[in-house]
């Protein structure tokens, strides 16, 4: 029978140590809704997710009461638009008509973002494809809970370089556009490469072509649940170290695995997959970087971070495994920056730089997030920082990503603010010397041998 | 046949006064809850009590109830939260 002092570790979790989980989304396929006409395809995109998904707030809701845990977010994600739209769509301005009717669907079912704005180029753009892209900007502008991302690279097919060189001017398009907000448009936007087809976290979440036509997948947190347990172990050895992350990481996300089984059943949907990951937010104690800090580090960035890092992600896998029967999505450590109290003071310290975060970025989900950088970046070198982190995907067979925010009108030494769970950014500066004439080559980069690992 | 249970824990945390037990029993009983189990300690100086309660049988579904004892807590001045039993099971058990 359940006893006094598990009900006492849990609550202490949810009520101190800001256990919650971080997303509910419902995966919704819309190939069904393909029609040439623009207008009927519209129609049937906002009825399909106005019908899917209308008790998935209520539910998240009565989910949340009945185990009194935190559900922060309800999310939606949707097939690419870009394959959706292609047949109806002959100007960038037709696919932001779309992009306007996910927004008001999403509002009518009350969900905090819908994803799946997304084109998958890896290899090569169609006229959809391009299009789809080249609205980017106006789509980010002109609507408020749309995320986009687009796949620009994969270990099987190499990297799509023209569209990294078009997603660069695209970023920066996207900033000038919300430059008001301190273009905030672009945590909204987000380049991959092995972009996952399971993903609930935002902005990259999209409904992958070879899922079913719904499926439910939870998004799991916690990271101030293990800073508490580590803090416990402090000056053990990496052998009690690592089991104490396994242990935490197995509870954390057993919570998820229940809230995932209560939702799909019920709400009719089938369970997808639980994305293990440690999401961090602005809150105090909720930092991917204290875990860091606590492991033995002054401030995320030291030296011994890259292993910090991928000791963390790595046992925080092997105990979440157990604990759920479906694991997928981008699973590992987060490390954005804005959304980081810990991470922000690490910068602000001098102690991380945007080239040590992307060697953090080879051990760990999922990429240079939500790190701000001076408004007067050129799109090539955005274009030469994605690049980057694409071959690191590519060569690693992992998910990279790049949420990078050009903050228009400010520089080194500013902060940027984005408010809510998306937190606020000192301005990071960049490497000044130029890639343009790399980045202007066009083509593709060659998927690399897989093997002769070295 | 087993009678089919729906298990709940009610956890009341706060400053130690006459009556609490009292008041939340009088509730559970008033609306055919059985209680299955109960601990009580302090911790840091807090009254803590946990009880194993089944609402199978419960007059009101499980929302209400839960916002009723909320709202005893409240006048009472202390926390009570109602949880499903799962939780505490999907966490602490393999």
């Amino acid at each position: 029978m359940t006893n006094f002092w598990e009900v006492h570790e849990t609550n202490k979790m949810i009520e101190q140590e800001n256990l919650d989980v971080r997303t509910i989304t419902l995966g919704i396929s819309l190939m069904d809704c393909i029609d040439s006409d623009l207008d009927a395809l519209n129609r049937k995109i906002y009825e399909k997710i106005t019908t899917v998904a209308r008790d998935l707030v209520a539910v998240g809701k009565e989910i949340e009461r009945n185990y009194c845990i935190p559900i922060v977010n309800k999310r939606i994600s949707v097939t690419p638009i870009a394959l959706v739209g292609s047949a109806a769509c002959k100007c960038p301005a037709d696919f932001v008509t779309i992009a306007k009717t996910l927004d008001e669907a999403a509002k009518k079912v009350g969900v905090n973002f819908i994803g799946g704005y997304s084109a998958l180029v890896s290899k090569g753009m169609t006229t959809g494809d391009e299009n789809l892209i080249r609205s980017i900007p106006e789509a980010l502008r002109s609507t408020e809970v749309v995320c986009s991302s687009v796949n620009l690279g994969s270990t099987k097919t190499g990297i799509n370089m023209d569209a990294v060189k078009l997603m660069g001017e695209m970023i920066k398009e996207t900033a000038q556009l919300t430059k008001e907000r301190d273009s905030m448009g672009c945590s909204k936007l987000v380049v991959f490469c092995n972009a996952p087809d399971d993903n609930p976290f935002m902005a990259g979440a999209f409904h992958g072509v070879t899922e079913a036509d719904a499926i439910i997948n939870v998004g799991v947190s916690g990271p101030g649940v293990v800073k508490t347990a580590l803090a416990k172990v402090r000056g053990e050895n990496f052998e009690v170290l690592c089991e104490t992350i396994k242990k935490t990481a197995f509870k954390i996300t057993r919570v998820g695995q229940l809230v995932a089984q209560e939702a799909s059943r019920r709400l009719g949907i089938p369970f997808g997959i639980i994305d293990l990951s440690l999401a961090p937010t602005p809150a105090i104690g909720d930092s991917v970087a204290d875990i860091l800090t606590e492991i033995g580090l002054e401030y995320a960035g030291a030296p011994g971070t890259t292993a910090a890092l991928a000791l963390l992600n790595d046992q925080v896998k092997k105990g979440g495994v157990m604990a759920s029967s479906y694991v997928g999505g981008l699973s590992g450590a987060f490390i954005p920056v804005s959304e980081d109290q810990g991470m922000i003071d690490a910068v602000k310290a001098g102690a991380l730089t945007l080239e040590k975060l992307e060697a953090m970025t080879c051990v760990c989900s999922v990429g240079l997030d939500m790190i701000a950088i001076p408004g007067d970046t050129s799109p090539a070198t955005i274009s030469g920082i994605i690049a980057d982190e694409m071959a690191i995907g590519m060569v690693n067979q992992k998910t990279t990503a790049v949420r990078i925010i050009p903050v228009i009108g400010k520089g080194v030494g500013e902060t940027a603010q984005f408010g809510g769970l998306l937190g606020y950014a000192p301005i990071m500066p960049v490497n000044p010397y130029s890639c343009e004439a790399f980045v202007n080559r066009g083509g593709r980069i060659p998927a690399p041998i897989h093997s002769f690992k070295n | 046949m087993e009678k089919k249970t729906d298990r709940v824990i009610i956890t009341v945390v706060g400053k130690d006064t006459v009556g609490i037990i009292a008041k939340v029993c009088t509730y559970l009983a008033n609306n055919r809850i059985n209680v299955l189990d109960i601990s009580q300690t302090i911790v840091q100086g807090f009254f803590n009590m946990m009880m194993i309660a089944d609402i199978a049988d419960s007059s009101k579904p499980f929302d209400e109830c839960s916002r009723e004892l909320t709202q005893i807590g409240e006048e009472i001045g202390v926390s009570i939260k109602c949880q499903r039993e799962e939780i505490f099971n999907k966490m602490h058990r393999i």
